[in-house]
């Protein structure tokens, strides 16, 4: 048996699910920050994570984006194989209702052509990931990614002999590197393994686990402990000025890779971390 | 807190350190990397600038558009060091206070000393919190840039924190 499902329904999913994404922070979040705050010893740091924390009612209450760069937008969609989508392109019901949210919702337009820096004025396109999955449901995730922070991913083509300790020393480095810069405290994606473009699709797709839940491998579970605890002892802190707080949390994930390769790569999320899903 | 009141004096931001949590009221305007581009542009080539920059406090941001009733959207503050080419031309025109987010290179520290500044961190992704502060914005040159267009903000008790102070003591570690 095949259902139907309206493109048009989508393209409203996608269209509200950006807004309240961009508006509402999620209940982990708020949770994650909160704890944060309250471990914090420096004053710097404990200031700016009261205003962040302040930051998210105050988005709330006004109905303003808690972040002025409501990001690209990546929009993840795992459609069920007995599912018969009707009415139109599929691409572009995504787009109209990523072109609607940033219209209706007040968003910020900055999207554009790579080298001419011509913004399309709307936040299209969408970054759509598409999978195919048993059954007849679509699930739908909206994602909207700021630059500030997606500036300061990386993806490294290990060695097969720089083992588990590169792997980790590079995720240090990475954010060594970005200091203040991803508006810490960050999350971080990490895929590791599979090909460049596969492991790199995994380290976003770790951005969506939910805070406070760890790698179902507990030698995964182990290594984003020990990760959380080196880059915390980095000091960077909130905003880069200092303090306790510079990771809320590593999530790790891994693919088979090639008996030749190695590849990590670690996506930078900010405390902006917005994602928002639901079933049609 | 401290409060201060912009445009400020030289020996009101002489007073300040690194790691101070400040309050400042007065005019902020905002510019980005388009901007900041065109004023440069302007200065080369011996043109006026659209506002007067002697005391000027300039704010990297570019807010989301208003929604009804408010004067401006989200507005926090956009990476600073994009800026970094372009700062030490504007801090010796007379700019002396910026606000942003992250760190600065080593020749804006060097102008900021030369020049008696402070650059300001305000808090990244809090556009909500930092929009409440903003209690008029008006849109002075450049409107053809959008978000990155410069407006001028008047803002009240709009919370910073000393990032790098005149003598060019800074929080961010290297
Ligand atoms: S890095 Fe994140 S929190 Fe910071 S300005 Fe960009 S989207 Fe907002």
């Amino acid at each position: 048996m095949t259902r139907e499902l309206n493109v048009a329904l989508i393209e409203q999913a996608v269209r509200d699910l950006y807004i309240e994404a961009c508006i509402h922070a999620s209940p982990d979040l708020r949770a994650a920050v909160r704890a944060a705050h309250a471990r914090e010893s420096k004053p710097v740091a404990q200031e700016v994570l009261g205003q962040i924390l302040q930051n998210m009612d105050l988005a709330t209450e006004n109905g303003l984006p808690s972040c002025q760069d409501t990001g690209l937008c990546v929009v993840f969609l795992d459609l069920g194989q007995d599912l018969h989508l009707i009415g139109g392109d599929l691409n572009d019901a995504v787009n109209r209702g990523v072109a609607r949210a940033c219209l209706e919702g007040r968003l910020r337009a900055s999207s554009l052509t790579p080298l001419t820096r011509q913004n399309t004025g709307n936040n299209t396109p969408a970054v759509l990931h598409l999978r195919i999955v048993p059954g007849d449901g679509a699930h739908l995730t909206v994602a909207p990614k700021g630059f500030g922070s997606e500036n300061m991913s990386r993806l490294k083509m290990l060695n097969p002999s720089d083992g588990e300790e590169g792997v980790k020393d590079f995720i240090v480095e990475t954010m060594r590197l970005a200091g203040g810069k991803p508006c810490p405290p960050v999350i971080l994606g990490v895929g590791i393994g599979g090909t460049a473009e596969s492991c790199a699709l995994l380290a976003k797709r770790m951005l969506l686990r939910p805070l406070g839940q760890r790698a179902e491998d507990p030698r995964l579970a182990r290594m984003e402990e020990e990760l959380l605890e080196r880059i915390n002892a980095l000091q960077i802190g909130p905003m880069g000025l200092g303090g306790d707080t510079t990771a809320l949390a590593v999530h790790i994930a891994e693919l088979p890779t090639h008996i030749a390769g190695l590849p990590a790569m670690v996506n930078m999320q900010c405390h902006a971390s917005r994602h928002r899903e639901m079933t049609l | 807190m401290i409060q201060l009141s912009l445009p400020a004096s030289r020996g009101e931001l002489a007073k300040l350190r690194a790691g101070d949590a400040v309050l400042l009221s007065g005019f902020l305007y905002t510019a980005r990397d388009a901007a900041h581009k065109r004023l440069v542009g302007l200065l080369g080539e011996g043109k006026p600038l659209p506002f007067e920059l002697r005391g000027a406090a300039i704010y990297y941001a570019g807010p989301s558009p208003a929604p009804e009733g408010l004067p401006i959207g989200s507005c926090g503050p956009t990476t600073s060091a994009r800026m970094d080419a372009y700062a030490p031309a504007l801090l010796r025109q007379g700019h002396n206070v910026m606000v942003g987010k992250g760190p600065r290179g080593a020749e804006v520290v060097e102008a900021m000393k030369e020049t008696c500044s402070v650059y300001f961190a305000a808090t990244g992704g809090a556009g909500a919190l930092l929009a409440m502060r903003v209690k008029a914005a008006e849109t002075i040159c450049f409107e053809d840039l959008g978000t990155e267009a410069i407006r001028r903000l008047t803002v009240e008790a709009f919370p910073v924190i000393v990032a790098i102070d005149a003598e060019g003591n800074s929080l961010f570690s290297a």
